[in-house]
């Protein structure tokens, strides 16, 4: 009989810092120790705690250790496993109270999350559907196909009140009662995991987690509106969540999840991936569909809209990941169940990629109306270093970076908008004094730069010109002639592109200054950034009083351009300095300024 | 642009392709992932090849290769380097290791050394945020990389040439 169980992440995050070959040796110390009989490795998604990675998790005493390395499975072994000590160093310290805790049930960061589309991420192991079925996977297909019509699914979704999680937050129900009215012979379910946000990670950790929520609730979608084909469309470069949906996809259709006859019914369904090649307009549903036709994947005008005319001119419905990831519950909890969770026009959670300054970057799932407040400072941990909040962005390249005054509002779609920002797929970046506003808006328009299709000139050409004014004001060449056309321009942008990239692709610039005007000002005035990045506007130097001498600049600087003596004031030669800032970063002393 | 002759295993790659795809225009996406991930890169013979067995044109091929960021028409660096510029590695830094990687390489971004040991290029998120600033060699990932360490890592393979 197994007992124990060692879950280890196998997310993305994870896997990038040696987590595989933590789990390799796990499982050969327990073939070592004779415990196979016992205890149980089972490789998981995403726990969200990405910062503290590689996780490993002991159940049933919900021990909870970060960044564990191949060399440390032995204690993990003969002390825990064994034993019945646990590792202490191997415990999570609260940055706050330096206290190491003993389990994941008293972790701050997980108190205040409620898992509903992340319910199974860090608990089943993806690559085994018996896992998914032993946590009620596949029940809800089981009772909407033999108990209700599907009507009364929608019915049930409408209800519930969930809204699209892919950025617009139109209503689930609603947008599968359209499709389900129009009348066609062929229909299709599309599974939006284009992901574009850079920075942003949910859909991919869903998929890679917890591959069976998603292919579920397609199918329910599917039974719903009269369609027997649905496709995933998923980026090339997310090799392991493509692997963990095509083996669950193979199990899904041998156990008649998938295919003819599910579940003994007459109801057939079943799931193609369709690759995209790295393009942020994809995401765009219309785009997608041209995408998946093996075409550039531009934009075309809405209406019509894909419920009517979409994939090969077939009435498509197109969910985000996470919007599918919610099907399921709701089903078998009930409408009343999830629409008692949220506020009164946002109902139920949404998963946050928490990244940024903050001590805690990973992932989350907060109920809406929680406060940005709650989700940086109490799960994220607060900022990185000690240093002085600024800003927060979510809602990625189309949305907008909030204030101090934002933090004490409830997070749900409407309130984002008021407050100048958007929900969006998830993205939060929390940036600290650091950050120069100027510059994060030169780098979103950079990304929309790149990723505009060229279709319409506004896009195409005039963010073209507003990266210019912004790049001028990094170098401090810009005057405040230039800062009125910036923001004129961006007007006219939003209010002439033909799809919502360009629509929104202003918005950075638009949210930064409005909350950060002195900024701009400083750059274009002054020639000066108060948050010191800019490079062009800046100079290093230390200053003598307060240098210890610890070399620690010295030896740090890649190029030679920090002289001095151990013990003495330190020297920063002009000449010489490249302006890195790994010297500002390294001094413990406050030792080094960087000024305009 | 400079014709170079395709190997015959190349050819047959494509070939192979377009036909696992039935010779679909809708499958174009599809055979140009196959055809990149075997051959490294998608030279304008290939896409010539293509255009001619699926009876398009050489111009709505490229369109599609040009499109998507993915697929490259330049050969990449044995050891190819990406370095994550998605939000969360910009805020921690990552520009400065475009930087420090660019002057120790002595090339631009989308450009590969003359010995053809290394090539520079960007990408947006790897998934890996909480690692963040994080940089790519082949499938290898760095997390947590300061400009300090860009020499390490390059010379990490550079040493692994002799
Ligand atoms: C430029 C642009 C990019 C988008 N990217 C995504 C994306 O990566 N993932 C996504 O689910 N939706 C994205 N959307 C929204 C989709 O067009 C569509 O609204 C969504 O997939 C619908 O699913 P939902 O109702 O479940 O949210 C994007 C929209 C625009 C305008
Ligand atoms: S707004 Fe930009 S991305 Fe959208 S169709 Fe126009 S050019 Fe393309
Ligand atoms: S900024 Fe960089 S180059 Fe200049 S002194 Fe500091 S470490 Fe050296
Ligand atoms: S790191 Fe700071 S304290 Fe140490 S030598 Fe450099 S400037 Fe002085
Ligand atoms: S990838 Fe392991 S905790 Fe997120
Ligand atoms: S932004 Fe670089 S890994 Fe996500």
């Amino acid at each position: 009989m197994i007992h124990t169980h060692i879950l280890v992440c196998g997310g993305t995050g994870c896997r990038a810092s040696q987590a595989k070959e933590v789990q390799e040796e796990l499982v050969s110390l327990i073939r070592d120790k004779h415990l196979s009989q016992t205890v149980q490795v089972t490789t998981t998604g995403c726990f969200g705690f990405c910062e503290k990675g590689p996780i490993v998790k002991i159940i049933p005493d919900q021990t909870f250790y970060t960044q564990v390395t191949p060399e440390d499975a032995r204690d993990i072994i003969e002390e825990h496993i064994i034993k019945g000590r646990k590792v202490e160093r191997l415990l999570y310290e609260d940055p706050k109270t330096k206290k190491r805790i003993s389990d994941s049930v008293h972790m701050n960061f997980y108190k205040k999350q409620l898992r509903i589309a992340l319910r199974n991420c860090g608990i089943v192991d993806p690559e085994n559907i018996d896992e998914y079925i032993a946590r009620d996977g596949y029940q809800a297909l089981g009772r909407v196909l033999s108990i209700y019509s599907p009507d009364e699914v929608i019915d049930i979704i409408k209800k519930s009140g969930l809204r699209g999680r892919g950025g617009a937050g139109f209503p689930t129900g609603k947008k599968w009662e359209i499709t389900s009215q129009v009348e066609a012979t062929q229909k299709y379910v599309v599974c939006n995991a284009d992901e574009g946000d850079p920075g942003a990670f949910m859909d991919r950790s869903i998929l890679e987690g917890d591959p069976h929520a998603v292919i579920e609730a397609m199918a329910i979608c599917g039974y719903c509106i009269g369609a027997n084909k649905g496709l995933i469309y998923i980026r090339a470069e997310y090799p392991l969540a493509i692997g963990r949906l095509l083996v669950a996809i193979e199990q899904a259709r041998k156990y008649g999840l998938l295919g003819r006859g599910i579940l003994g019914n007459d109801f057939e369904f079943d799931i193609e991936l369709k690759y995209g090649a790295g393009a942020f307009v994809c995401g765009e549903e219309t785009a997608l569909i041209n995408s998946m036709e093996g075409r550039r994947g531009e934009p075309v005008i809405k209406p019509p809209f894909p419920a009517e005319k979409g994939y090969f001119d077939c009435p498509t419905n197109v969910n985000n990941v996470e919007t599918f990831a919610n099907i399921c519950p709701i089903v078998l909890k009930g409408a009343e169940w999830f629409s008692s969770i949220g506020t009164e026009k946002s109902k139920g959670t949404k998963v946050f990629a928490l990244a940024g300054k903050i001590n805690n970057v990973g992932l989350i799932e907060v109920p809406m109306g929680t406060t940005l407040r709650e989700v940086i400072f109490d799960i994220g941990g607060g900022i990185k270093g000690g240093k002085k909040f600024k800003s927060v962005q979510t809602g990625g390249p189309s949305g907008g970076c909030l204030t101090e005054s934002s933090l004490d509002m409830p997070i749900d779609y409407e309130t984002l908008l008021e407050e100048g920002s958007m929900m969006g797929s998830g993205g939060m970046i929390v940036m600290d004094e650091d950050d120069c506003m100027v510059a994060i808006s030169k780098f979103y328009l950079e990304f929309t730069l790149d990723e505009s299709c060229g279709k319409c000139a506004p896009c195409r050409i005039g963010n073209k010109r507003l990266w210019e004014i912004l790049n001028k004001m990094t170098k401090g060449e810009a005057t405040e002639k230039d800062l009125e056309k910036l923001i004129d321009l961006s007007h006219t942008i939003k209010d002439t592109s033909l799809c919502g990239l360009g629509q929104t692709s202003p918005n950075p610039i638009l949210s930064t200054f409005k909350n950060f005007k002195h900024e701009y000002l400083g750059h274009v005035r002054d020639k000066q950034c108060e948050a010191g990045q800019c490079k062009d506007l800046l100079h290093y130097t230390i200053d003598a009083k307060m240098c210890v001498g610890c070399t620690a600049c010295l030896r740090n600087c890649p190029v030679g351009a920090i002289s001095g003596e151990k013990k003495k004031p330190h020297l920063i030669h002009q000449d010489i300095c490249i302006k890195c800032g790994i010297c500002y970063e390294k001094c413990k002393f406050n030792a080094i300024l960087h000024q305009s | 642009m400079k014709t170079i002759k395709l190997s015959s295993f190349a050819i047959e790659t494509v070939e192979e392709a377009c036909s696992d795809f039935q010779y679909r225009e809708d499958e174009l996406i599809n055979i140009l992932h196959r055809c990149q991930h075997k051959l490294g890169y998608l030279p304008a013979e290939v896409q010539e090849i293509i255009a001619q067995k699926l009876q398009m044109s050489v111009a709505k091929v490229y369109g599609v290769v040009s499109f998507y960021s993915f697929f490259s028409m330049i050969p990449q660096g044995k050891h190819p380097i990406s370095i994550c510029m998605g939000t969360a590695c910009y805020v921690r830094g990552a520009e400065k290791l475009v930087d420090e990687f660019k002057r120790q390489l002595r090339i631009d971004v989308g450009e590969t050394t003359q010995d053809g040991n290394f090539s520079l290029s960007c990408l947006r998120c790897v998934g890996a945020c909480g690692l963040a600033p994080i940089v790519m060699v082949g499938d290898k990932v760095y997390g947590r990389v300061s400009a300090k360490q860009v020499k390490d890592i390059i010379s990490e393979y550079q040493k692994s040439m002799v």
